[in-house]
Formats: structure tokens, C-alpha cells, sequence
């Protein structure tokens, strides 16, 4: 599944599409230590989080995730948001807890 | 001799710039045809060390050498330096600001993560003169220049 096409099925909300149709899902990885994502997360995870700032996009390039999902509401700022679309990132919001987005992912890639 | 050379000036007062120079080598490691894995160990070393260098010094230079069996990082400030590098090496250990930490760094993770995925790390610092960290990715089987 690609980050776009779960954001279409489950109501979230494309920030920035980047290469979000045409990557696969192909694991999920949730923190908001960044340091953390860098070292842990796997290519082409979904990296679920609340910290939605300019470091999140870079972080997102270097560990070359799949896409960030923004997590209980939060937002990127414009310049962020630029920033992301400009590197090709794919950012899908979500208004609901980082447990409840990857519960539904773990479904979609037949985790659980 | 090297077949790509790379220099950065990393600007110590934005943190927000953090990564770009990260970025840059990571576009010309694809446009060279690097494999993924070697590009994203590279890129995970660079940026660690690119955000000690803006946390914990006031910038500094990033070189990035590239030779047929490896790429080589040699990234130098000229900031307070560390007093003691094995106890900087562990794990959670940090002397970062709140402020960082609120923005997800300062979890003491950056030189053992630049140390899991390079291949060779060496560190040389002197307090109140500066830092200069080594690093070394092999990329295996050596391609003919
Ligand atoms: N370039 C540097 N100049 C001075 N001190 C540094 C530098 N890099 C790392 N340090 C010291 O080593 C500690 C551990 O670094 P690191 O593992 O990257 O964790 P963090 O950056 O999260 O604190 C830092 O908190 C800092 O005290
Ligand atoms: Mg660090």
C-alpha cells in the first residue's frame, strides 16, 4: 500500500504528496525522539510522530522513510511544509493518537 | 586519490539548516549510483554529526571523500570540544540544552548511532579548542574508476 492510498482509504490528510504514491508502505516506526528515528527506523517505514518540526523532514530524507504521518492533530508550519515538498517528502496528518494510525497500518500490512 | 570531493561550510547559528549538507552528499552519492544502504549509513553519520556541530560547537567544516572501495567524512569544528570522549560515547549520555531537546535531539544517541553505522569512527578533541570526528563507510567491492 502506498502512504497515498492509505491516506484515501482511512480520511487522512496529504500535507505534501511527495513520493507518496509511488513508495511503498513497507513497515511502521513510531517515536518522536529523532535521534532515535535516525538510527531505528527502516527504509521505507511509515514514521508515525507528534514532533513536526523542520528536523522531522530532514530526518524523514536521511533515514528515507516512506512517508511521516503527523500524528493527534499537529501541523507543519509553511516553511516546513515547503521544505518538505521541496525534498519530495510525503506528510499525511492525522487527527488521532499515534497508536490508533498504527494500529490501522499494522491491519494493512497484515501485522496483526 | 579521491574521485568526488565534497566541502561544507555548516552554519552554527540555524539549527533549522541542520541536514542540508547531509542532504547534498545524498543526492550526489545517488546521482553516482551508490547503493541505498551505503547512502542511507552515510547520511545518518553526516547528519548526527551535522547536528553536534550546530548543538554542541559553533559549525564547522564538513569534508566528504569519495574513493572506489569507501567514502571518507572528516567533520571539524572548532567549538568547546569534549573532556571525556568514552563517557560522550555511551549511550543517553548529553549535554544538550532543553531547547534541543524539545525539538527531539539531546537524547545522547548521535555518536553511537554515527558509530553503528560507520565503518570506522575516530574522534579527536581538545577542550576549548575543538572536535574532529573521522568516519569511514566501506562500500565493498571496489568499482574501477
Ligand atoms: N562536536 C562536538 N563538540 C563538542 N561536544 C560534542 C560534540 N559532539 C558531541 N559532543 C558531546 O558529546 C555528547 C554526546 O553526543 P551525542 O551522542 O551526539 O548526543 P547528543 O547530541 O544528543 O547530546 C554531547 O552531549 C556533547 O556533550
Ligand atoms: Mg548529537
Amino acid at each position: 500500500m502506498t502512504p497515498i492510498e492509505f491516506a484515501e482509504k482511512y480520511g487522512l490528510t496529504v500535507s505534501s504528496p511527495g513520493e507518496g504514491d509511488s513508495r511503498e508502505i513497507g513497515g511502521v516506526y513510531c517515536c518522536d525522539l529523532l535521534s532515535m528515528v535516525m538510527g531505528r527506523a527502516s527504509e521505507n517505514d511509515a514514521f508515525l510522530t507528534v514532533m513536526g518540526n523542520v528536523n522531522t523532514v530532514a530526518v524523514a530524507v536521511l533515514a528515507d522513510v516512506s512517508c511521516v504521518i503527523l500524528c493527534e492533530g499537529i501541523q507543519l508550519d509553511e516553511p516546513t511544509l515547503e521544505k518538505a515538498r521541496a525534498q519530495d517528502v510525503c506528510v499525511l496528518l492525522s487527527p488521532e493518537p499515534t497508536f490508533q494510525v498504527a494500529l490501522k497500518l499494522a491491519r494493512e500490512l497484515g501485522m496483526v | 586519490m579521491p574521485s568526488l570531493k565534497l566541502q561544507y561550510q555548516v552554519d552554527g547559528t540555524d539549527f533549522t539548516r541542520a541536514g542540508e549538507a547531509s542532504s547534498s552528499v545524498k543526492k550526489n552519492l545517488r546521482k553516482l549510483g551508490m547503493p541505498a544502504d551505503i547512502i542511507r549509513k552515510v547520511s545518518i553519520c553526516l547528519y548526527e554529526g551535522e547536528i553536534n556541530m550546530v548543538i554542541h560547537a559553533d559549525g564547522g567544516v564538513i569534508d566528504v571523500l569519495v574513493y572506489p572501495d569507501r567514502i571518507e567524512m572528516i567533520l571539524a569544528d572548532t567549538g568547546k570540544g569534549i573532556a571525556d570522549i568514552d563517557k560522550a560515547m555511551q549511550e543517553g549520555w548529553s549535554t544538550a540544552p532543553d531547547e534541543v531537546r524539545s525539538l527531539g535531539f539531546g537524547a545522547g544517541m548521535g555518536l553511537p548511532n554515527m558509530k553503528k553505522y560507520s565503518d570506522e569512527m575516530r574522534i579527536e578533541s581538545t577542550v576549548g579548542v575543538g572536535t574532529t570526528v573521522y568516519m569511514t563507510v566501506r562500500t565493498g567491492a571496489s568499482q574501477s574508476a
